[in-house]
């Protein structure tokens, strides 16, 4: 089922009816979710979306814009006649039920043509159930399982209506380090085995980056970018999406184009052709460092971190954003840790130029 | 360790209650225990140097008494009738509150309202609406001065005046209007309580009920109601511990007679037949009060019992 | 995927029918709750009304065979005399005398023994505390009866007649100590984190300093609600007062106002009657207005049924 968003919008009225306060949830928001994708929302808090993916379940109603499932508007229709299933972050799961209860309880409430036999339920929950790996917890109640454990029910008893929509929120913000991955993993195969056209909503990069076949990255309530994860992160639209995504995140320097040239501090560390002079942002991703004895970049070397296949470089420059350079190096190459100073050539399509104002994208030819 | 300054601090700051507690509650359970023992037991008596046998002849003559019986089968069928009217109706108006949003806090005061009431003055009130002034034999039928608001809604709607109160009052008009009494009394409580627990059941349960399409109704029964039988367990136990108790609200509508004129004693309770023998028969009274005891006590488990099995998590 | 039609079922359904049968539905529900709390209130409500305006009708008015909704002449006369009929000055004065009188010293009993409870150390609390609260058990009823003979004793003693039947004291005394208080104020003190106390000795802060300064203002709310229920309670009580006070100048409003209108049933002078009840009934009102927010919350916080 394709999901189409056409500019969406969501204003809270300002609680103090004195004072105008209105908050803007999600603004004028337009996307096409494709067919049997798995997407992810993802933003820092607050910058609306969990509110999209209420006003697509429909527990929340949209101040402008429409919601069409495939064809059907579905913008007015309430949401138990939508059809999502919806995760929530913690859950919800009725704790007076045991995990085939609250399986089967979706199922119970389908009315006339859809109503189902009580064999068909039994079946379909347990297909449910074997889908997410649960079928031995099913006499179980949810205060006697793990969180991990009860994260599959809530995602069993959202899929076992087989709903047009899987909506996931914060899937995974609940569970532990290791239990976050297995999961995430695990969501990944639920979706492609079940092709339901899925959303979550998380505010962690990487969980996105990993599993998502298309991200939307939001601020404020406005879409930021939208697009395959890797496309995202090598090519951001804006500083904030170069910032928020990628960890380490992105050393970002106080920087000025020159004559094609690109200079941070006193040095011209980069070719940047058709750039004009200007102040500028610069992004550079910490792969995008290349230890270089006759590199054009000199920081002050502070510490070096070894973590197996790579070494991790801390260093200082005074036109930096961040209290710290830090760049992500090939272990093979040899670092001599007494040294006062290092010195870095660039990767071109590791850095991106950033309008000091706008903080929106400065393209620059990469000779 | 325990500090022997401490200590001796603890005991003086306890040393009001202790002994308050000893002369006014120890002492009477003591005390009760020993006349319900003492056969015939009365003050009376006892002042007089009179000396009694021991044995449970109090608790025989009790049981057997019909008075006794009455107030027993009274006290019993009050609770029965209104701690599961209230309950219900109370789960009722609790569960539309906590589904409305404008005029909530406005009604919720409303429905509080009895609480802060005086049993014994508001049911001279409830007297007054059921009662029949200056009736009379007329031409074959009869008539009355005034015939009271609740007859005069009953004739408006086409039904047939009742004798609620009056003398030769029928027993069940009379435990009809003690019934409808006592639940409008019982109701705040159960409400304030009901709607406590219904706003602080997650809300994520009504959005995920409402994702999957459920029916009002099964959202009650199914989601509402067992999330709230912990809230439903305590306020029937303490509706049947108050229930067994009943006897002020008596008072107030019928007067200390305890039933209509013709007819006293008709309506009374346990409770009021322990007062009636305060003063003159107090082993009778003893002996009532630890049956009454054993009653409660006997309820209060078998309510904990069934909402063991019943009370979800 | 092993029945895939059956799986298909949300996807074939007609919207928009099921759209706007919902709508109606859920229209339907909104007005059929606001009708049915309206009509309870209403029910709730109306022994309230019934007894403000039978108070200001006139008896022939009130005896009339069609009843008036609203009185045809105000009689605000029926006020003054009810108010002499009953007496009802003077058992205002008793009741607030002993109301004040009883909540003031059982607070102060409430508040030493539940800090000794929950901040001080001796032997036999838990003990002690446990047997407190099986007492909670036992139906009052129980004890009024040998209360009833200690205080007719109390009456013969010099030294102790001021407890004796027939006087302020021995509606007082009795009810001093309530195990239930004690039990919610103790919770509430546990919740006040120990250290507080340590640190507070360590500043050289004694024992009833740091009670009245520390413990006693964080508590406050549990402290309103125990003042306010007691208060509720001298002018609700009704038995005991009835058993030990029987002389006028000591009785309390609940029972000079059911003495002063023993009938209530039969040919009875209603509008005189609910004016009475009235008066009665207004300061609980009163307070409950201005006190709405602590009573209903108090009332929740410690479950007790009146």
């Amino acid at each position: 089922m394709k999901v189409v968003l056409q500019n969406l919008t969501k204003v809270f009225p300002s609680r103090n009816k004195k004072v105008n306060e209105e908050v803007v949830a999600v603004n004028d928001f337009t996307f096409t979710i494709p067919d049997g994708k798995l997407i992810g929302l993802l933003g820092p808090s607050g910058c609306g979306k969990s509110t999209t993916l209420y006003m697509i379940s429909g527990l929340q109603k949209p101040t402008g814009g429409q919601i069409f499932f495939g064809d059907d508007d579905v913008t007015d229709l309430p949401t138990e006649n939508r059809g999502v299933g919806l995760v929530f972050q913690n859950y919800a799961l009725y704790p007076h039920m045991t995990v085939k209860q609250n399986i089967l309880f979706p199922l119970q409430n389908l009315k006339g043509a859809d109503k189902m036999s009580k064999d068909e339920m039994l079946e379909r929950a347990y297909y449910a159930a074997r889908l997410v790996q649960i079928e031995d917890l099913m006499d179980r109640k949810p205060g006697e399982m793990s969180g991990g454990q009860q994260q599959r029910v809530a995602i069993a008893r959202a899929l076992v209506k087989m709903p047009r929509v899987l909506l996931l929120d914060e899937p995974l913000s609940n569970l532990d380090a290791r239990l976050r991955l297995q999961t995430r993993e695990e969501i990944r195969r639920i979706q492609r085995e079940t092709g339901i056209t899925t959303i979550f909503v998380t505010h962690d990069q990487e969980e996105a980056m990993s599993i998502s076949d298309m991200i939307v990255v939001m601020k404020l309530g406005v879409v930021q970018q939208i697009g395959a994860p890797q496309e995202v992160y090598d090519n951001p639209l804006n500083l904030f999406v170069a910032k928020f995504l990628g960890t380490p995140p992105i050393n970002v320097f106080d920087g000025k184009v020159a004559g094609g040239k690109l200079y941070i501090g006193e040095e011209a560390v980069l070719d940047v052709a058709g750039v004009e002079d200007q102040e500028v942002f610069v992004g550079i991703r910490p792969e995008g460092f290349v230890l270089d004895d006759n590199g054009p970049m000199s920081c002050k070397l502070s510490s070096v971190e070894v973590m197996g296949r790579d070494v991790s470089i801390v260093s200082e420059n005074a036109a930096s954003a961040n209290p710290v350079v830090r760049s992500i190096i090939n272990a093979d190459n040899k670092i001599d840790y007494s040294r006062e100073n290092v010195q870095f050539s660039l990767k071109p399509h590791k850095v991106f130029l950033f309008n000091k104002e706008t903080e929106e994208r400065i393209y620059f030819e990469v000779k | 360790m325990v500090d022997s300054k401490q200590q001796w601090k603890a005991w003086l700051y306890l040393s009001p209650a202790i002994v308050l507690l000893l002369v006014f509650t120890v002492w009477p359970i003591i005390n009760t225990v020993r006349i319900s023992l003492l056969e015939g037991y009365n003050s009376m008596g006892a002042s007089g140097g009179d000396v009694f046998n021991f044995g449970f002849q109090n608790f025989v003559d009790v049981v057997q008494y019909q008075r006794f019986l009455t107030c027993l089968q009274n006290t019993v069928l009050l609770c029965v009738l209104t701690v599961p009217l209230s309950t219900i109706l109370a789960l009722l108006i609790a569960v539309a509150l906590n589904s409305i949003r404008p005029l909530q806090r406005t009604l919720q005061t409303i429905f509080f309202l009895p609480y802060v009431t005086n049993s014994i003055a508001i049911g001279m009130v409830f007297a007054a609406m059921f009662n029949i002034i200056g009736l009379r034999p007329a031409a074959g039928t009869m008539m009355a001065d005034t015939w009271g608001i609740i007859n005069n809604v009953i004739t408006f709607f086409g039904g047939q005046p009742v004798n609620w109160i009056n003398q030769g009052s029928d027993y069940w008009a009379n435990m009809a209007v003690m019934v409808i009494y006592i639940v409008w009394n019982a109701l705040p409580f159960k409400i304030l309580i009901l709607l406590g627990g219904l706003q602080s059941i997650n809300k994520q349960y009504y959005d995920a009920a409402r994702v999957d399409g459920t029916p009002r109704r099964r959202v009650l029964t199914k989601i509402t109601v067992p999330l709230l039988s912990p809230m439903l367990a305590y306020v029937v136990i303490t509706g049947f511990m108050g229930g067994f108790k009943e006897y002020s609200s008596i008072v107030g509508i019928f007067g200390e007679k305890m039933g209509p004129a013709g007819a006293h004693g008709s309506l009374n309770t346990m409770v009021g037949y322990i007062y009636d023998n305060i003063g003159n028969q107090e082993g009778r009274a003893s002996a009532a009060a630890l049956i009454l005891f054993g009653i409660i006590l006997v309820v209060t488990m078998i309510n904990l019992q069934v909402s063991k099995k019943r009370v979800h998590y | 995927m092993a029945n895939n039609d059956n799986m298909n079922v949300m996807r074939d359904r007609d919207l928009r029918k099921v759209t706007s049968s919902a709508r109606v539905g859920g229209v339907f529900a909104k007005i059929g709750t606001y009708t049915f709390l309206i009509i309870m209130a209403l029910i709730v409500l109306f022994p309230f009304y019934w007894m403000i305006i039978s108070s200001l009708k006139s008896l022939d008015e009130y005896r009339m065979n069609v009843p008036t909704f609203f009185p045809q002449k105000i009689m605000w006369y029926n006020y003054v005399e009810a108010f002499n009929t009953a007496n009802l000055g003077r058992l205002f004065m008793n009741t607030v005398f002993v109301g004040v009188v009883s909540t003031v010293l059982s607070l102060i009993i409430t508040v030493l023994s539940a800090f000794a409870f929950a901040r001080l150390e001796f032997k036999g609390r838990e003990l002690m505390f446990g047997a407190l609260l099986a007492t909670m058990m036992i139906p009052g009823e129980l004890f009024t009866i040998t209360n009833y003979a200690t205080v007719s004793e109390f009456t013969k003693i010099p030294a102790l007649s001021w407890m004796g039947t027939n006087t302020f004291g021995v509606l007082i005394v009795p009810f001093l100590v309530s195990v239930f208080y004690i039990y919610l104020l103790r919770q509430n003190f546990l919740q006040i984190p120990n250290e507080l106390y340590l640190a507070a000795k360590v500043d050289g802060c004694g024992d009833l300093k740091y009670l009245w300064k520390v413990m006693i203002p964080l508590a406050k709310p549990t402290l309103i609600s125990i003042t306010i229920l007691k208060m509720m309670g001298a002018w609700n009580s009704y038995i005991w007062p009835r058993l030990v006070a029987n002389d006028e100048a000591y009785q309390l409003i609940t029972n000079g106002l059911r003495n002063a209108f023993t009938a209530t049933t039969g040919d009875v002078n209603y509008p005189l009657q609910m004016a009475a009840v009235a008066i009665v009934s207004a300061p609980l009102f009163m307070v409950f207005i201005f006190l709405r927010k602590y009573i209903m919350a108090g009332v929740s916080r410690s479950g007790i049924k009146g």
